[in-house]
């Protein structure tokens, strides 16, 4: 039971990563652009399902709090201000995409909210994985990392990490969504976004050997688990061969199978551990009753059919989005 | 424990909550609202039913929008503000939310798709069905929210563990007589919520002589529903003073404003209560047994007074008792102008009543104070308990949560959210404004996920002018 509920956690907090990171990554390319019809063909390609992906961070919350609640408790304490923010960063931009059809002279201040609603949301995202990987200050069980306990370079640096990371996410989204100019322009932003995510895994490999962090040492412990970064690299190979041809559809896939492999590097790493070296699963798994009362109302039907209507959705608005058909212009 | 800090998480949650149960109320009573004016419209074929049903999907896809926005900073408060609860009763708490999250999503999610691209691709009667769905959903999220809080209120089926609620017995959760008379309350609260909205724009179009048919239909089904549903909410309402009474002695002693012990109680109808002094100043009451009768359905019964309760598990007197009070009033008010309306509907003289009509009009906001004053009255009430005669407030919070951490996160909430619900409420007030003149076609864009892109397809104009007359 416990295995079912992480898994499902798991499950939820990759699909948030993946489908969610398109979008926030759009917002941050959207920011680097002042054209309005670039603008509004870029919100397009992710207007119909941005709502949706975030839903994913509820059901995180939730299978948190209901199967996990030590953990609930204590990482959405450890990160008070940067969660806050980032809850504010995403109803920011959120309401951008409604809102800034609504006026034209105040147009810049939703164009605003949603570009800067989109990097403080992804940089805190960011900050609190390189804070859980380079390990928070617990004693007894119990945070006593202070105000700004998540606040390190190492930390600092993953925030502006998956900065690039979502960016290439969203632009290589745009490759394969769009047509024109914000599709040409997604193919030059493209190799600049990847040579970046590839020197910030390259930092942050340094900075790990550097500073000893102990997630090394398991890697270091457990060599089957180089068979992630193995997929990644060979993901981030045939994404450079598309990159060069010019493949619309190639880079995202191999973006994607790239976060994957980092996702699953860093799960397998954090084993059998959800707060590394503080909490395991176990230790932070509900009891078997609300497990049980949760897998039957919720997790064996249920959660299945929120995939299928995932699906569905996605597969609704599947192709390339008409340039002219801009987002609210009926 | 840093007292400052325990006194801004407790503003900011009720400030969070508060702001968040205006748009699920008013969303609730409007999803069940559509399901009966769809049915209508199937069965009559009046082209009236179709216009009404196609303008109030619009509004209900911005006032959605704005309760799920605001939903989602609610999960995520348990753990930030409160870390120690959320431990504590996660077992019980986190599976009732993860219902209610899953459940509401895929029938919200999914049927609200149908209600915006369906007309033409499914048939009458699936989406009739779709709309119940709808309404279906929303009704699953009221259930699982009241199931929670009701736990909160009067907590059962669970054994203390390694410091933790463990369930040992769900039905008992979920099947009480605290939920079943609770749950039935806030419902009924939001249907009146929807029915009132819905009258008070029905008056303003008859006081404005526009959109005659469709307006005269808001108001007569509005009031009309609120005459019917009044009396049945005072009942439900008198049940959870029941309750109250019977788990809840501090809450009741502090509503009722009573300080002594009584054999049979008296009833304070108005009066100021002086905490200090433990005495009421200026107070209108009802001698015994009307107190009795009132909390217990007996003449004889006894009624704890406050002084018998050690002042450490007091509520905020002040506070359920006006709160308390307020929401009654607002009950009564609308009890008399649904009963006044619909006799005079009924007798085809609303329509010429203009003060009626005003009234009408005005009383929109009623339903909301009502909603907000009774969760005061509750959530106060309970106080100073989190879990009630379990964990106290004080114990539940983060331990090294600090006044600069929860200043700050307090200060920001409450201007990101002014921002936002002056913007969405605009779009509303517009949306309500203008009316269901236009044609309708079905946006191409808007999509199951993104309700509030229903509010669209109005000309672009600068939210500004915020008061331009009729």
């Amino acid at each position: 039971m416990v295995m079912f509920w992480v898994s499902l956690l798991a499950i939820s907090i990759l699909l948030y990563v993946l489908l969610d990171g398109v979008d926030l990554g759009v917002g941050l390319l959207f920011g680097l652009t002042t054209s309005e019809a670039r603008r509004g063909t870029m919100l397009s390609a992710v207007a119909p399902i941005w709502d949706g992906n975030e839903t994913w961070l509820v059901v995180t919350a939730v299978i948190l709090w209901g199967a996990f609640p030590l953990v609930y408790a204590n990482l959405l304490s450890a990160f008070y201000l940067p969660l806050i923010v980032m809850l504010l960063g995403l109803i920011l931009r959120g309401v951008a995409f409604e809102f800034r059809y609504k006026t034209q002279r105040l147009r810049w201040v939703w164009d605003l909210s949603f570009a800067g609603g989109s990097l403080i949301a992804t940089f805190i995202q960011g900050l609190t994985v390189g804070a859980l990987v380079e390990g928070l200050q617990f004693t007894n069980g119990q945070y006593s990392g202070g105000e700004a306990g998540w606040l390190t370079p190492f930390a600092i640096l993953c925030g502006i990490g998956l900065c690039l990371g979502y960016a290439l996410l969203g632009a290589c989204w745009l490759a394969k969504k769009c047509e024109g100019e914000v599709r040409d322009v997604a193919h030059r932003q493209i190799p600049i976004l990847a040579v970046g995510v590839l020197a910030f895994l390259v930092v942050v490999f340094a900075y790990a050997l550097a500073e000893n962090l102990p997630i090394l040492h398991r890697w270091i412990d457990r060599p089957y688990l180089f068979v992630f970064p193995a997929i990644g690299a060979v993901a981030a190979t045939v994404l450079g061969l598309s990159i060069l041809r010019h493949n619309d559809h190639w880079p995202f896939y191999m973006v994607v199978l790239i976060f994957v492999s980092a996702f699953g590097t860093l799960a397998l790493s954090f084993w059998p551990y959800m707060i590394p070296f503080v909490i395991t699963i176990d230790e932070a798994a509900s009891p078997h009753s609300s497990l049980a009362f949760m897998f039957w109302g919720c997790g064996i039907v249920v959660y299945p059919l929120m995939l299928l209507y995932t699906v569905i959705s996605y597969t609704v608005f599947r192709g390339k989005v008409r340039t002219t058909a801009g987002y609210g212009h009926h | 424990m840093d007292m400052t800090a325990l006194l801004l998480s407790r503003i900011q949650f009720a400030f969070t909550i508060t702001f968040h149960i205006i748009f699920p109320s008013f969303t609730i009573g409007l999803a069940a609202w559509l399901a009966v004016i769809e049915a209508m419209s199937l069965a009559t074929g009046r082209a009236a039913y179709r216009v009404i049903f196609e303008f109030w999907l619009k509004i209900f896809g911005v006032a959605f929008g704005l309760g799920v926005v605001s939903g989602i900073v609610m999960a995520f408060q348990f753990g930030t503000n409160w870390s120690v609860l959320s431990r504590m009763s996660g077992p019980i708490q986190g599976p009732l939310l993860m219902y209610e999250t899953f459940w509401a999503f895929m029938l919200e999610a999914s049927f609200f798709g149908v209600l915006i691209f369906g007309r033409s691709r499914v048939p009458p009667w699936f989406y009739l069905f779709s709309t119940a769905m709808v309404a279906l959903g929303t009704t699953f999220s009221a259930f699982f929210i009241m199931v929670n809080n009701s736990w909160m209120q009067v907590p059962s089926g669970y054994v203390m563990e390694n410091g933790a609620f463990v369930p040992n017995d769900w039905t008992k959760i979920l099947f009480n007589s605290v939920v079943w008379s609770r749950f039935p309350h806030m419902l009924l609260a939001a249907y009146l919520t929807g029915a009132f909205c819905v009258a008070a724009t029905g008056a303003w179009y008859v006081l404005r002589k526009v959109y005659h048919a469709e307006a005269r239909i808001m108001l007569r089904m509005g009031l009309g529903l609120a005459a019917v549903l009044m009396p049945i909410q005072l009942l439900f309402g008198h049940l959870n003073g029941i309750y109250v009474n019977t788990y809840q002695p501090s809450k009741m002693a502090a509503i009722e404003g009573r300080w002594n012990d009584e054999k049979p109680g008296s009833e304070v109808l108005f009066a100021w209560p002086d905490v200090a002094n433990r005495r009421n100043l200026f107070a209108v009451t009802l001698p015994p047994p009307f107190g009795s009768l009132i909390d217990s359905d007996s003449l004889t019964a006894a009624e704890t007074g406050l002084n018998s309760i050690p002042q450490q598990n007091w509520p905020p007197v002040v506070i359920p008792f006006f709160a308390f009070r307020i929401m009654v009033g607002c009950g009564l008010v609308m009890l008399g102008l649904a009963w006044v309306g619909s006799y005079l509907s009924y007798k085809h003289r609303l329509a010429y009543n203009r003060p009626l009509l005003w009234l009408t009009f005005f009383s929109f906001p009623l339903p909301f104070i009502a909603i907000i004053t009774g969760w005061f009255t509750a959530e106060v009430g309970r106080q100073p308990w989190v879990v009630f005669g379990v964990l106290r407030t004080a114990d539940a919070m983060t331990p090294f949560l600090t006044t600069q951490q929860a200043t700050i996160s307090l200060v920001i909430f409450c201007s990101v959210y002014a921002f936002i619900f002056l913007f969405g409420t605009f779009y509303i007030y517009r949306l309500i404004r203008i009316g269901p003149r236009k044609p309708f076609e079905i946006p191409h864009l808007a999509v199951p996920n993104r309700p509030m892109s229903l509010a669209d397809d109005e000309p672009i104009t600068e939210p500004h002018h915020f008061v331009t007359g009729e």
